[in-house]
């Protein structure tokens, strides 16, 4: 455990493996065929499922890996407490800047990789502008609207006032049942 | 030679790489303890930028105190991206310089001005969105819903809502109508 601390806590140690983790995920990203704009922009008008198959997937797998961890210590859990204005009304502009851009912030990155200019000079650029508007608002929106509404608790099982292996095993019935239903459909 | 061939073809099953992406965010979790998200990089590149060229009125920013504008292991995710996915698209011969994608192309049509402005104001609300939300697609979408947060699966469902809508209105509404 003081290995891991260790690890954790030493800067440099900390951006060899930011770097090495991320071209880990440029990679996957590439493989899966999300860092291409007609396949996102595809998935939003519901005729191709890959992103959401990639993505079901990962959750699928890391759901139960995750719990795991943590049981045993290796992980701590990151969720933080919602909002309505912070979540839904974020999710929601996130939404339209997802489909008129066609990529979301990790794959903007792997489409540059894979050279799509579009992404470099429209969609990292304006990603940095947008954030950098966010910073700018920031004190005025943090009482105001992304406090709005909080959601009662921070986790889907304490939400359904079940076991997390309960609720883990309904989700993962749930998101296998939709992929084979896509299969099934041909999707 | 099994493992030279899987990194040379063109893609993977979704199912495949979506799953060692669920791995590589647990991964993430036990090494970094933190998620495998991509919109802090953004701030701390844009904080970086910032210190440049105004550092005073950038250090007195709430939102560069929350998240410190550093190279750090948040920040070193985007450019590993970039070189994953070069990595990964010169390996199976598919790397090629576009401006315009064909979709879009093929319906907007191939002006460079156009397609770039759109992907400007795109990425724009992309990084508001983001920020709002406290996390995009792989932290929200991914890192979240691993870890049973109810705030990410509700978040990654409007980023689906949102999307779906503006898509339509896209393709559906407005490119009709061009044609």
């Amino acid at each position: 455990m003081t290995s891991l601390a260790w690890i954790r806590n030493n800067r440099r140690t900390q951006i060899v493996l930011g770097f090495t983790i991320g071209i880990c995920f440029g990679f996957l990203l590439q493989k899966s065929g999300v860092t291409d704009y007609g396949v996102i922009e595809n998935q939003l008008l519901l005729v191709d499922f890959t992103v959401l198959k990639m993505m079901l997937s990962a959750v699928i797998i890391g759901m139960i890996v995750f719990q795991i961890l943590k049981q045993w210590g290796f992980a701590n859990l990151h969720a933080a407490h919602g909002t309505l204005g912070s979540n839904v009304i974020g999710g929601l502009i996130f939404g339209a800047g997802f489909a008129l851009l066609g990529y979301c912030p990790g794959t903007v990155a792997g489409a540059v990789g894979t050279g799509a200019l579009d992404a470099l000079f429209g969609g990292m650029v304006g990603m940095l502008i947008g954030v950098g508007i966010f910073a700018g608002f920031y004190p005025s929106l943090k009482d105001g609207i992304l406090s709005q509404g909080p959601f009662p608790v921070v986790t889907v099982p304490e939400f359904l006032r079940l076991n997390p292996w309960i609720t883990i095993f309904i989700l993962e019935v749930c998101m296998v049942g939709f992929l084979l239903l896509l299969e099934y459909a041909g999707l | 030679m099994v493992v030279f061939g899987m990194l040379t073809q063109v893609s993977w099953s979704p199912y495949i790489a979506g799953a060692g992406i669920g791995l590589l965010s647990c991964l993430a979790l036990v090494l970094a303890d933190r998620p495998l998200g991509c919109s802090t990089a953004f701030v701390k590149a844009r904080g970086l930028i910032g210190k440049m060229i105004n550092a005073e009125k950038t250090e007195r920013m709430a939102y560069y105190r929350d998240i410190v504008p550093r190279v750090d292991w948040a920040f070193m995710i985007i450019p590993g991206i970039i070189i994953g996915a070069l990595l990964s698209s010169l390996l199976s011969g598919t790397f090629h310089v576009t401006w315009v994608p064909a979709l879009w192309g093929s319906v907007f049509g191939n002006n460079v001005v156009l397609r770039v402005g759109a992907a400007l104001i795109g990425g724009i609300l992309l990084g508001i969105g983001a920020r709002w939300a406290g996390g995009c697609t792989s932290g929200h979408g991914i890192s979240g819903s691993i870890q049973l947060s109810l705030a990410s699966m509700i978040t990654a469902t409007c980023f689906f809502i949102g999307g779906i809508i503006v898509a339509m209105l896209l393709y559906r509404v407005i490119g009709v109508g061009l044609a």
